[in-house]
């Protein structure tokens, strides 16, 4: 239950795959937000502060979420999946993989550009690794924009698909990555 | 014949004493001593009211005329590069590069021309020039003090003056509000020339 089986996802992918969801969309939705807040709004330090601390801890749960992927067995593609159509998953899924570990890391290196270490919610610090470099704010800053909209664009298609198989195929390829019953699930 | 030959020679003279001290009293020009780092562009900015908050630009270029003995006659121009500027905080940094502030992907560059100086004494003089910050030129003041000058140690000439001015973000067109206690931020510019 906890490990995938060859048919669906496991309870822990579910929940890493909903977990990165929900901070995905967090993180996407504060950034945008939190730039345009005015000087004096009790939010313009938290929101920042909040934002570098969720995206630390969503690496950090990425990181073990691969490693949980690459030592678990991967569901099989439901039967009426066409060749390209899984070969295109593949190569989305793998390019959400590299982007959730290169945006953190962009914003981590824009933080920790003048050799400042980023707080997580003043629990942990984690160290400016790479010696302190000027200008290195800018162009890893925008990158961590550009990538941002490129990831939600990712998302939005990734979900298309998802939502396309479960309501149009009627395959199982939606349910198996949700906490659905075997019994429901044989009746698609 | 006599006479006159003689007057006529110190005529001479004194228009070559005239000419010579004419000479002297041409103003030198100046290079601003930015390889040695003898020169810096700073600013301050009250932060919420409570305290000041500085920072520098880190790169700029410029030269000057003076003449001791004219000051009015002297003038200056610098140039900068705004993408230097440096409050010692990577990410407010890159946010005073940004739009809200220094815009400096559309204004890399700002400029002061001095236009006239009116010497104040005791080697002091307001120096009245047009500053270009942000796309907008507008006429400022810069309140200036001759610091000192002189022969350097290794064989060069300088001369170094102090300006101080003030201005209101707004009168730049710098959008962000910092509230009602930064409304305005000082600047000062030490500079050391030497002469070319």
């Amino acid at each position: 239950m906890l490990r995938n089986s060859d048919r669906r996802y496991g309870v822990a992918a579910m929940l890493f795959h909903w977990l990165t969801f929900l901070a995905v969309a967090f993180l996407f939705g504060l950034g945008l937000y939190m730039v345009e807040l005015s000087y004096y709004d009790p939010w313009y330090t938290k929101a920042p502060d909040w934002h570098r601390s969720v995206g630390i801890l969503l690496l950090g749960l990425v990181v073990l979420r691969l490693a949980w992927r690459l030592s678990n067995p991967l569901p099989a593609a439901p039967a009426g999946h066409a060749p390209w159509e899984r070969a295109l998953a593949t190569l989305a899924h793998w390019a959400l993989y590299g982007l959730l570990i290169i945006i953190p890391l962009t914003g981590y290196l824009m933080s920790t550009a003048d050799g400042r270490a980023v707080s997580v919610f003043g629990w942990f610090e984690v160290p400016a690794l790479l010696a302190p470099e000027k200008g290195r704010e800018d162009w890893t800053g925008d990158w961590h924009e550009w990538l941002a909209w490129a990831m939600v664009g990712l998302v939005v298609l990734h979900a298309l698909a998802a939502i396309k198989h479960h309501w149009i195929d009627r395959d199982t390829t939606l349910t198996r990555m949700l906490p659905v019953s075997r019994a429901a699930e044989e009746k698609r | 014949m006599h006479l006159i030959s003689r007057v006529r020679a110190r005529a001479v003279a004194m228009t070559g004493a005239v000419m010579l001290a004419a000479s002297a009293a041409q103003a030198d020009s100046y290079a601003i001593d930015t390889e040695g780092a003898h020169a810096f562009i700073s600013f301050e900015i009250p932060h919420l009211g409570y305290s000041w908050l500085s920072g520098r630009f880190n790169t700029f270029d410029g030269s000057f005329e003076y003449d001791p003995e004219k000051p009015e006659a002297s003038s200056i121009q610098v140039t900068i590069d705004t993408a230097s500027v440096d409050s010692n905080h990577a990410e407010r940094d890159k946010h005073l590069r940004s739009e809200d502030f220094l815009y400096v992907k559309e204004f890399p560059e700002a400029k002061f021309v001095s236009k006239r100086i009116e010497p104040a004494g005791e080697g002091k003089a307001k120096v009245i020039g047009d500053l270009t910050l942000r796309g907008v030129t507008r006429e400022i003041t810069i309140d200036a003090e001759h610091v000192g000058g002189g022969k350097d140690p290794w064989g060069g000439y300088r001369q170094g003056f102090r300006g101080t001015t003030s201005f209101a973000l707004k009168d730049f067109g710098i959008p962000k509000d910092l509230g009602p206690a930064s409304q305005r931020v000082d600047m000062t510019l030490d500079v050391e020339g030497i002469r070319k």
